[in-house]
């Protein structure tokens, strides 16, 4: 058994305005805002690091769990934007949290990174122990602001998120999950050379097909409508992409958590930094009802998992 | 079997204006779609020629030209 004990967060201080990046992307703000949802997001500082990031954010979890580092059975840390090919960041957290014989493991995924470390994590944490799961990116380093990179500059931000996955107590019980991946697609959303590149149309079409066929395996699996879903926390890529989303999945749009109008698209960090906001905004109350996560990403990797009052 | 009409008819109900673009025209590029639209494009289609596109037919350059469609209709209605 699994439970989602508590979540962190760490946002670097920068922000940059859609004014900003359309000065030297050659567009209107008005027309990111209109295209993406997005008001603003963060950048990291030169000296801040994925690993640093990552670290911020654990330790924000940690202390909100009231858990020590000294008592995780395991990290895994998703990022689709390491410092370095390998090793990864999990390695450089467990060292900045004191620790020097945790297992560290990266999950090196875009923007569904943090959804499989999830279910991963849910896997070990009866054996292991609490797992610590961070998804954390530095993208504004992998994107070009310039009228020729205008369609993925303006989306990408900065930041980490982190939930602490416990064998014995928590805010919900995690019951289950969809985890899918088609490498025949991967060309369209890539990073590679230190440069992302995404066919944005072809990622709409993949994603607004697969999420909400996750999600609906899932309910089907457990006799859940959609009806009986209080909330989804779903991978913040784009504010429009989220409300089709909503309405081919039949779940009002209100029980989607929303704060890409704040950071962008932070890839593997926006599912963590959307859950610990929300569950900021809930006073860390524990679940009542169904709670859903969705995310979509390079690979194509994507997938749902399902959580539940701890109750039950 | 002439799907150029039934194209139109299509695009015209998802661009939301009577354009008609030139066989080779990107449909992108053009303004028609984007993002948001080719998959309401792509429904459309689906439901006008009576066909299932498959996940691995979601590309979004099958179906940036109404020559590119055709191309596929043509492949996928035989």
């Amino acid at each position: 058994m699994a439970f989602l004990r508590g979540f962190g967060k760490y946002l670097p201080e920068r922000v940059v305005t859609n004014d900003e990046l359309a000065a030297v992307c050659g567009v209107e703000a008005e027309w990111i805002l209109s295209a993406s949802g997005i008001r603003e997001r963060r950048y990291a500082a030169d000296a801040e690091t994925v690993a640093s990031l990552a670290t911020s954010a654990a330790n924000d979890c940690l202390t909100r769990c009231s858990l020590e580092a000294a008592e995780l059975g395991m990290i895994i840390v998703a990022s689709g934007s390491p410092d370095r090919y390998t090793p990864g960041p999990a390695a450089m957290v467990a060292q900045a949290l004191g620790l020097n014989s945790t297992p560290a493991l990266d999950v090196p995924v875009a923007s569904a990174g943090s959804l499989i470390a999830m279910a991963m994590a849910s896997q070990f944490a009866g054996t292991v122990g609490p797992v610590l799961v961070i998804g954390s990116e530095i993208m504004s380093r992998r994107v070009e602001r310039t009228p020729e990179g205008k369609n993925t500059a303006i989306l990408f931000g900065d930041g980490a998120g982190a939930v602490l996955i416990h064998p014995g107590e928590g805010l919900a019980r995690i019951l289950d999950h969809v985890l899918r991946t088609d490498g025949s697609a991967a060309e369209i959303l890539r990073i590679e050379d230190r440069h992302l590149h995404m066919d944005g149309g072809s990622v709409i079409l993949q994603a607004l097909r697969k999420i909400p066929a996750a999600m609906k395996e899932l309910m089907d699996r457990h006799s859940i409508s959609p009806e009986q879903i209080g909330t989804v926390i779903m991978h913040q890529a784009n504010l429009n992409l989220i409300q089709r989303v909503a309405k081919v999945s039949g779940i009002a749009l209100e029980r989607f958590p929303v704060n890409i109008d704040h950071y962008g698209n932070t890839s593997s960090a926006s599912l963590l930094i959307a859950a610990a906001e929300w569950n900021e905004g809930r006073n860390d109350l524990p679940v009542d009802g169904h709670l859903l996560f969705a995310a979509f990403g390079a690979g194509l990797n994507w997938g749902a998992l399902l959580a539940s009052s701890a109750k039950e | 079997m002439d799907y150029r009409p039934g194209i139109l008819k299509v695009l015209h109900a998802v661009a939301g204006e009577e354009i008609n673009p030139e066989p080779d025209e990107s449909l992108f590029s053009s303004g028609l779609l984007d993002s948001f639209t080719l998959p309401d494009f792509v429904s459309g289609l689906e439901q006008e020629f009576s066909i299932t596109v498959p996940d691995s037919d979601l590309s979004a350059r099958k179906f940036d030209t109404v020559e590119k469609v055709e191309t596929y209709l043509e492949d996928k209605v035989s």
